[in-house]
């Protein structure tokens, strides 16, 4: 198991270097630069800057400084916010878009079983009618029209959450929601589908046979196996809750990491690109991590190479 | 001696897109305490779905028992709810499936799979169960049983899973034991270890083994008495002497010509019965078999033959037994290992309608 983590850990330290070179020279080729604005700077005034923040060095310096830094978790400072280093942005952020993004993946989750046991359990009567209809809608409705609609009517018209901004829990329901959407839709007919087969197996027609009361089956014996492709859907998961939360954040003026990433995206504003796209792919990397291993650990078929057993 | 199970008249239907399909056509048969009845028959005869109606184990809907009884000691299981069958599921009456790759669940450790049912049945604690559990495996002939029990299904083999799936079914020692085609998928060596292990636990338990197969060699070792099932009806029933050496129908004389024995190894080539059953969406007026049938009589096409008893354990259900019907020779095949039964009656017998 040890040797196992050994190895993916080191699995996942090339594809971060992979990353950065990638994000360090598309942003070199993106045309502008960040102090090209409205208004042309003088080009003394230009060349200062640019020294400040080492642009004028040749660029394999660069890249090299770069991956010192990243290496020391210095992500440099912000070109557009004078004062703010990417270190501060992501500190401030991260802790907004984490809860966002964890309230959303429990809702997403939790709902998304719920349907879709529900759904196999009721096969072709009306609530399987009724739950696949609305995940159909949820995969197919894009967030920004959900958390647009979620505004109007439950926030506009009937009052119930507040629009926008982000103060207390009441402000991170409709965000939520929006974010979860689409993803819960998407495990509710996945659930479904694989509980179907599921409880057309053998082996519950033997825990049946056993005796064991229908509710007893479902839990333990039907719902362990049929959540297996759930489980291994939480890492794409975990990236589509990131890239939703870019334009939730945006639509609900949530001070969040997704937000910052926006923002820097129009201002060009290279270090914080970098910065949070190496920061989300440190994510990325952890969250599949855990889900292979939980997936080992859940089925005990699988056996985590390297390791002994995967039990 | 004292009967466990009597099963009347029953008929079993599964609603499908292409109509009703009339699975189970009016079987009746009865089996005693401590007895092995066999049940054999082509694929799609209505072997499983016989036996799994017996636990209602068939899923409803589509499917349905659409007449009947089942008498478990006495009392009728038809009317009886989900609910009401949790309490004889796995306690009264046990079941062991064809394959023993797919009837464990995965995820779950064997020795827990043993224990649910005794934890349910016997209202036993948890260290209790485990000691049962391993006590169960080591019954079942499984070595090493205290380590067996924490292991996974992926990690037995097939035999060793199937003498697993037996541990399961006899945790709360029922009374009634459905084998379906237990040694099926199994190779030879282990079919046999596993007969020979079911019919030392059926010893030393008392329990009553309803056996499913196709394998009439497997039934000569195991059973008692012997049922052969066409298209969803038992055509002919008696106890395993009768049925291998006195056989009255010529279904069963298709079976047996077609069985490979040690002394027509080769020699002469296998007779399989010529043909495929028919269709139970839409069974045949008459005899169900008849048009596979060469001693088929003209009144086979028009009307069910009646069931006619031979012996006081011996029914068949031709009209190659009727007083009327002209005399027929069994193929060859057949012919050579009838014996004469003192048992038998005079002449057979009219079964009157109910039984
Ligand atoms: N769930 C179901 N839905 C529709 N038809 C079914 C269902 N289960 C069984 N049947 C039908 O019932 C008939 C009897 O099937 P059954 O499984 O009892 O055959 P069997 O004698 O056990 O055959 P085998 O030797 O292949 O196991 C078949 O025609 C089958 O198609
Ligand atoms: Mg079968």
């Amino acid at each position: 198991m040890a040797k196992y983590i050994g190895k993916r850990l080191l699995y996942m330290i090339i594809s971060l270097w992979l990353i950065v070179t990638a994000t360090f020279f598309l942003m070199r080729v993106a045309p502008g630069n960040p102090f090209a604005s409205e208004k042309k700077l003088p080009p003394e005034i230009e060349a200062n800057l640019q020294a400040h923040y080492g642009l004028d060095k040749p660029w394999y310096q660069q890249y090299t400084d770069y991956l010192v830094n990243v290496v020391t978790w210095d992500f440099g400072p912000s070109f557009k916010y004078k004062s703010q280093t990417v270190n501060d942005l992501i500190s401030e952020g991260f802790p907004v878009s984490f809860l966002l993004g964890m309230e959303a993946i429990f809702i997403a989750v939790a709902l998304g079983v719920l349907f879709g046991v529900i759904a196999a359990l009721k096969q072709n009567k009306w609530q399987d009618y009724t739950t696949m209809a609305i995940a159909v809608l949820g995969i197919s409705v894009p967030s920004f029209i959900m958390a647009s609609f979620l505004q109007y009517f439950l926030a506009i018209k009937l009052g119930v959450f507040p629009v926008a901004r982000w103060e207390s829990f009441q402000h991170t329901i409709l965000p939520a929601i929006a974010l979860a959407a689409g993803p819960m839709a998407y495990i509710a007919r996945l659930t479904r589908s694989s509980m179907i087969e599921v409880l057309a197996n053998d082996y519950i027609k033997t825990a049946k046979a056993k005796g064991l009361s229908s509710g007893v089956i479902t839990v333990k014996h039907a719902m362990r196996n049929a959540l297996l492709p759930v489980v291994t859907y939480l890492g794409p998961l975990t990236a589509s809750i990131l890239t939703g939360s870019f334009v939730i954040e945006k639509i609900f003026g949530i001070p969040g990491l997704g937000f910052h990433f926006v923002t820097s995206i129009t201002n060009r504003d290279y270090t914080v690109i970098m910065g949070v796209t190496v920061f989300y792919s440190i994510i990325l990397l952890v969250a599949i991590l855990l889900v292979d291993i939980a997936y080992g650990i859940i089925d005990p078929r699988i056996k985590l190479a390297g390791g002994k057993k995967g039990e | 001696m004292e009967k466990v199970l009597e099963v009347k008249d029953l008929k079993v239907s599964f609603q499908t897109y292409g109509g009703t399909v009339q699975a189970v056509r009016g079987v009746s048969f009865d089996l005693h305490k401590g007895e092995t009845l066999a049940i054999v028959g082509e694929s799609g005869s209505g072997k499983s779905v016989t036996s799994q109606t017996l636990m209602k184990l068939i899923p409803m809907p589509p499917g349905k028992i659409t007449g009947g009884q089942i008498l478990f000691n006495g009392e009728d299981l038809v009317p009886k709810s989900d609910k009401e069958m949790e309490s004889i599921r796995g306690k009264e009456i046990s079941m062991i499936f064809q394959d023993p790759m797919t009837s464990l669940n995965p995820t779950m450790k064997v020795g827990n799979q043993i224990m649910e049912g005794l934890i349910k049945h016997q209202k036993v604690s948890k260290a209790d169960a485990k000691k049962r559990a391993i006590e169960l495996l080591k019954l079942v002939g499984i070595p090493m049983p205290e380590s067996r029990v924490n292991q996974y299904p992926h990690e037995f083999s097939g035999g060793m899973r199937q003498r697993a799936m037996i541990a399961i079914a006899l945790a709360a020692s029922p009374k009634l034991l459905i084998a379906d085609e237990p040694t099926t998928a199994l190779d030879v060596t282990i079919q046999a270890q596993i007969l020979e292990l079911m019919k030392g636990l059926q010893d030393k338990l008392d329990t009553s083994i309803i056996f499913i197969t196709h394998d009439l060699g497997v039934v000569a070792n195991v059973a008692d008495r012997v049922a052969v099932m066409y298209a969803g009806q038992i055509v002919e029933i008696g106890t395993v002497d009768e049925i291998f050496y006195d056989p009255k129908h010529p279904y069963t004389w298709g079976l047996l010509a077609s069985m490979p024995s040690l002394e027509n190894d080769g020699n002469d080539e296998l007779a399989a019965i010529p043909g495929t059953p028919p269709d139970l969406t839409n069974p045949p007026v008459g005899d169900a078999f008849a048009p596979r049938n060469k001693y088929a009589l003209a009144i086979d096409y028009e009307e069910e033959p009646p069931m006619f008893q031979v012996s006081e354990t011996h029914f068949a259900k031709t009209w190659l037994l009727h007083p009327d019907a002209p005399n027929v020779e069994p193929p060859d095949a057949v012919k050579q290992r009838i014996r004469k039964m003192s048992s038998n009656f005079d002449k057979p017998v009219l079964v009157k309608e109910g039984k």
